[in-house]
């Protein structure tokens, strides 16, 4: 890339215009800016947008940076001191157990101030990976939580009504790939998880605990990692070599993957100042030595040169891939069926469209079936409470009837009280006519007895059968004493005895009856 | 967005995030050098602004883009020998590529001849709107592609300079109407044209009546109020506010006046001071030039004195003859990239809540916006943070996302 552009003459200018380039240069920007019909112009002074990288960086600053670290290694293998050590901090953290039955990711996010620069960091730890048994399952959850904060991402850039510039960025822009300092060669679980990682995060594989390595081992070992990287395809970070004020030192970094770090937050005390170090019997390891591990490389290479190129490479790459991956699976194209240019948007309406109908129809057929449920419903209420009233009228009708039959009933009882009554009247004139017939003065208070038995009788109680007797007083009297053919004509009278409570049979005497009937004047003797 | 609701500030320094506790580092990290990073990869991208100038034909418009670029940016046609003025409105856009210092600008510039020319001047800016409208949708379009550019080509208009003529009474009805609609589509900064027809009083009461207008229109011009984060952008932007419209010359012919090369307008009775020719100012000039012009409002006498100088420090350029470098200072030294974070922000976002809205409604050419005109006055909700488009079917505003 040029760093100047050509400058032609096209229109007459007051001043003398500045220096050109070489030629060759000349050509491409020409034909190029003639592809895009710029022109390029000469100023007759200074116009001042020099600031504008300026008025860049400071929008940037007052927006604040966001930079997201992701450590995967094995426990115990020094990631968060690596971390501290590199940011000269002490995150706070304790150390971890080894006995986690899954891998499982934990993000913490610290503010660190520099001059006027505010960094929101987030360190996201791998927790228990490398412990299992069986490792099968171990670089799934790293994978899943990249994937979830490219999603959250997308979600977010998909809405409708969304602000983007207000969004905290939490896609990982760098992956430190932690591998242990067996110093023979990659572990099968350090290759696969790198291979899965490598087209969603920059990965910048680092070997752990340098220290513990000899310089000509370390050197083998180097060789040999990046060779089984290659072999299989791994594609680690690559640190840009395209713009020239960084190119060199970039291109002699790349030469020293994977860097070999020692990490240390303790202070020692070495020559006549305190250096970050670990001490050991045998002597000192000074984190910040470049003869002793490439600590200070990988702080350069990972903080001051390429933090930005880092966070566009996340963006532009890997995020994209992402995008575009989960686009098409949602089954949106770029370009429709006769291989014209179909717009996301196009497509994006139709499936909307789509999804408008389907969801009208499944609301219609919700309602359908809504209204059909209470139909029967009602049908079936309807059908109970058409039960209940012919119940209601069954019953009625049960009801009248009986009634009826209780009227006509007592309608008959009272009949037959009216003829109880009249048969009683009948029979007392009847006695009375007999009393007179037989003309007896004597017993009166037996005749008054009848009579108030008989009037007991009928004051009393008007049972059919008293009745009955009552009624037929004298009329079993005659039967009887016409049946007995006994020697005497003798008239017997059904009496009641009140003691007793039964009825009971008397002769008559003639006597004194037909005196106290006659008395009575009420009773013929009887013409038979 | 909600019109009642005021937009969040398009460059917030509070970015909604997990609580986080500050840690404190006990020693140098180098996470500064992010600083040199950036500004390294910007200037190897190069910038890009688009630039929209607006006024009747004689205002100076394609003078002043020339005078403000320090080139042949247009090529003005003289008075005498102009064209018949055109018919209909056109916009003619050009590009240039600009660099300075290793900085390389994309400047696009685009001219609206015709534009209330006519004797009916009915919705003159419906092609001006449908312009904008275009370029927001072209910008969309890539961005909605699933395998897009690494850097997609921004050609939406950042600024729209509106020429007011220097009538010296109050904004027009033409006027009103256009920024009306304008500035709930895209910043602008409106500007008093050939100020040298009017006297410095003239000028003064001219701006102050202008405010009034815009206020009592509600119309919020760059730099908009709502968009302030802090007290220190209040307070530049509130001087700011206080001065526009800006009052400008057009001047591109060189003079020599009192031992400096200025560009003026010679005149009978005098040279019109524009900016100065020569070497370039430094940014701590500038602020010191801003600074005096605020501190000495004093008045001259009529522009066009012997060259007079009104400010009080060294090196000024005349303020009093004409505000060009304000408007300089404003669009270029200081507020660049704010206007490019505003249109994108807000204006872009606007466009694509209410695209995306109505969804069914695909473009059919260049003029398809239909701007129903919302009446004046003070209940109208302010102006850049309402969606701009209002449709025939009033039921898709308020419809939530899917």
């Amino acid at each position: 890339m040029t760093s100047e552009v050509a400058r032609h003459l096209l229109f007459q200018s007051h001043m003398p215009t500045k220096t050109t380039c070489p030629s060759s240069q000349v050509s491409d920007d020409e034909q190029k800016q003639k592809r895009e019909n710029i022109r390029s112009l000469t100023m007759s002074g200074h116009v001042g947008f020099e600031s504008l990288p300026d008025q860049l960086v400071n929008r940037s600053i007052q927006q604040g940076f966001c930079f997201n670290i992701l450590c995967v290694g094995e426990t115990g293998i020094g990631k968060s001191t690596l971390i501290d050590t590199l940011f000269n901090t002490n995150f706070e953290d304790h150390e971890s157990s080894h006995f986690y039955p899954h891998v499982r990711l934990k993000a913490q996010t610290y503010e660190l101030h520099e001059s006027n620069v505010r960094l929101k960091l987030t360190i996201v730890n791998t927790v228990g990976f490398g412990d299992q048994i069986n490792k099968e399952e171990s670089y799934q959850p790293v994978v899943d939580y990249i994937d979830a904060q490219f999603e959250a991402y997308l979600q977010e850039e998909l809405k409708i009504k969304r602000s983007l510039f207000n969004y905290h960025d939490s896609r990982i822009h760098v992956c430190l790939y932690f591998i242990s300092p067996t110093g023979h060669s990659l572990k099968t679980l350090d290759l696969l998880t790198m291979k899965t990682l490598d087209s969603k995060v920059n990965i910048i594989p680092v070997i752990a605990k340098a220290d513990t390595i000899s310089k000509a081992e370390l050197q083998k070992f180097k060789i040999k990692l990046m060779s089984e990287l290659v072999s299989n395809g791994v594609q680690i970070y690559q640190f840009p070599t395209d713009d020239e004020t960084i190119a060199k030192i970039n291109a002699s970094m790349n030469g020293h993957l994977p860097f070999a770090v020692v990490g240390s937050m303790d202070e020692l005390k070495v020559g006549n100042k305190m250096v970050k170090a670990r001490q050991y019997p045998w002597g000192v390891v000074q984190v910040e030595n470049e003869n002793h591990c490439d600590f200070v490389k990988l702080r350069e290479m990972l903080i001051c040169t390429n933090m930005e190129d880092l966070r566009e490479q996340t963006h532009t790459r890997h995020y994209e891939l992402y995008r575009r991956c989960k686009l098409e699976e949602m089954g949106f194209t770029d370009v429709g069926p006769e291989n014209k240019p179909l717009s996301l948007q196009e497509t994006y309406e139709a499936k909307r469209h789509e999804f408008y109908g389907e969801r009208q129809r499944k609301e219609e057929e919700m309602k359908q079936m809504f209204v059909q449920r209470v139909k029967e419903k009602e049908a079936i209420l309807k059908e109970a409470e058409r039960e209940l009233q012919a119940k209601f009228e069954h019953l009625k009708r049960v009801h009248q009837e009986e009634r009826m039959k209780l009227e006509e009933k007592r309608r008959l009882l009272e009949e037959e009280i009216i003829a109880f009554s009249k048969k009683k009247a009948t029979s007392e004139i009847y006695q009375n006519q007999c009393y007179m017939a037989s003309g007896s003065n004597l017993k009166k208070d037996k005749d008054r007895k009848k009579i108030s038995n008989a009037q007991v009788l009928e004051g009393g109680s008007k049972r059919a059968s008293e009745s009955m007797r009552a009624g037929s007083l004298l009329y079993g009297a005659q039967l009887e004493g016409r049946n007995k053919r006994s020697q005497e004509h003798t008239w017997f009278v059904a009496s009641y005895h009140q003691d007793l409570g039964i009825f009971y049979r008397r002769p008559l005497q003639v006597f004194w009856i037909v005196g106290d009937i006659y008395k009575m004047g009420q009773w013929a003797p009887p013409l038979f | 967005m909600d019109p009642l609701r005021q937009s969040p500030s398009p460059c917030s320094s509070r970015p909604s995030s997990p609580k986080t506790p500050p840690c404190e580092m006990l020693g140098y990290v180098g996470i500064e050098a992010v600083l040199d990073q950036l500004k390294i990869k910007a200037m190897k991208m190069g910038f890009e602004f688009n630039i929209m100038v607006v006024g009747q034909s004689g205002l100076g418009k394609s003078t002043m883009l020339n005078t403000l670029f320090k080139s042949k940016v247009w090529k003005c046609t003289p008075p005498g020998l102009a064209m018949p003025t055109p018919q209909t409105l056109q916009l003619n856009s050009v590009t240039h590529v600009i660099e300075e210092k290793g900085v390389k600008l994309k400047l696009t510039v685009t001219d609206t001849p015709g534009f209330g020319d006519q004797i009916n001047n009915d919705k003159c800016w419906n092609p001006i709107l449908g312009y904008i409208n275009e370029q927001y949708e072209r910008y969309l379009q890539e961005e909605i592609l699933i395998t897009r550019q690494r850097h997609i080509p921004d050609t939406r208009v950042h600024c729209c300079v509106y020429f007011v003529p220097p009538t010296g009474h109050c904004l027009r009805p033409l006027d009103i109407e256009f920024l009306q609609r304008l500035c709930r589509t895209v910043n602008v900064v409106p500007v008093i044209a050939r100020a040298d027809s009017l006297t410095l009083e003239e000028r003064e009461a001219f701006r102050r009546r202008i405010q009034h207008n815009l206020r009592t229109h509600c119309i919020e011009v760059y730099p908009q109020k709502c968009f302030d984060e802090d007290i220190n952008d209040r307070i530049l932007n509130s001087k700011i506010r206080d001065r526009i419209p800006f009052a400008v010359v057009g001047a591109d012919q060189q003079h020599l006046v009192n031992g400096r090369c200025v560009l003026g307008r010679k005149t009978k009775w005098g040279i019109v001071e524009g900016p100065r020719v020569g070497k370039p100012t430094t940014r701590k000039q500038t602020d010191l030039e801003i600074k005096s012009l605020l501190a000495a409002r004093r008045t001259q006498g009529k522009a066009g004195g012997q060259g007079q100088r009104s400010g009080s420090c060294l090196a000024v350029e005349n303020m009093a003859h004409c505000e060009f470098p304000l408007l300089r200072d404003l669009l270029i030294r200081s507020h660049l990239q704010d206007l490019k974070d505003i249109t994108h922000n807000v204006h872009y976002e606007n466009y694509r809540v209410c695209r995306l809205n109505e969804s069914h409604v695909l473009p059919h050419g260049p003029c398809w916006v239909n701007l129903a005109p919302t009446p004046p006055g003070p209940s109208v909700a302010p102006g850049p943070s309402k969606v701009c488009r209002q449709t025939r079917e009033d039921s898709d505003d308020n419809e939530d996302d899917y």
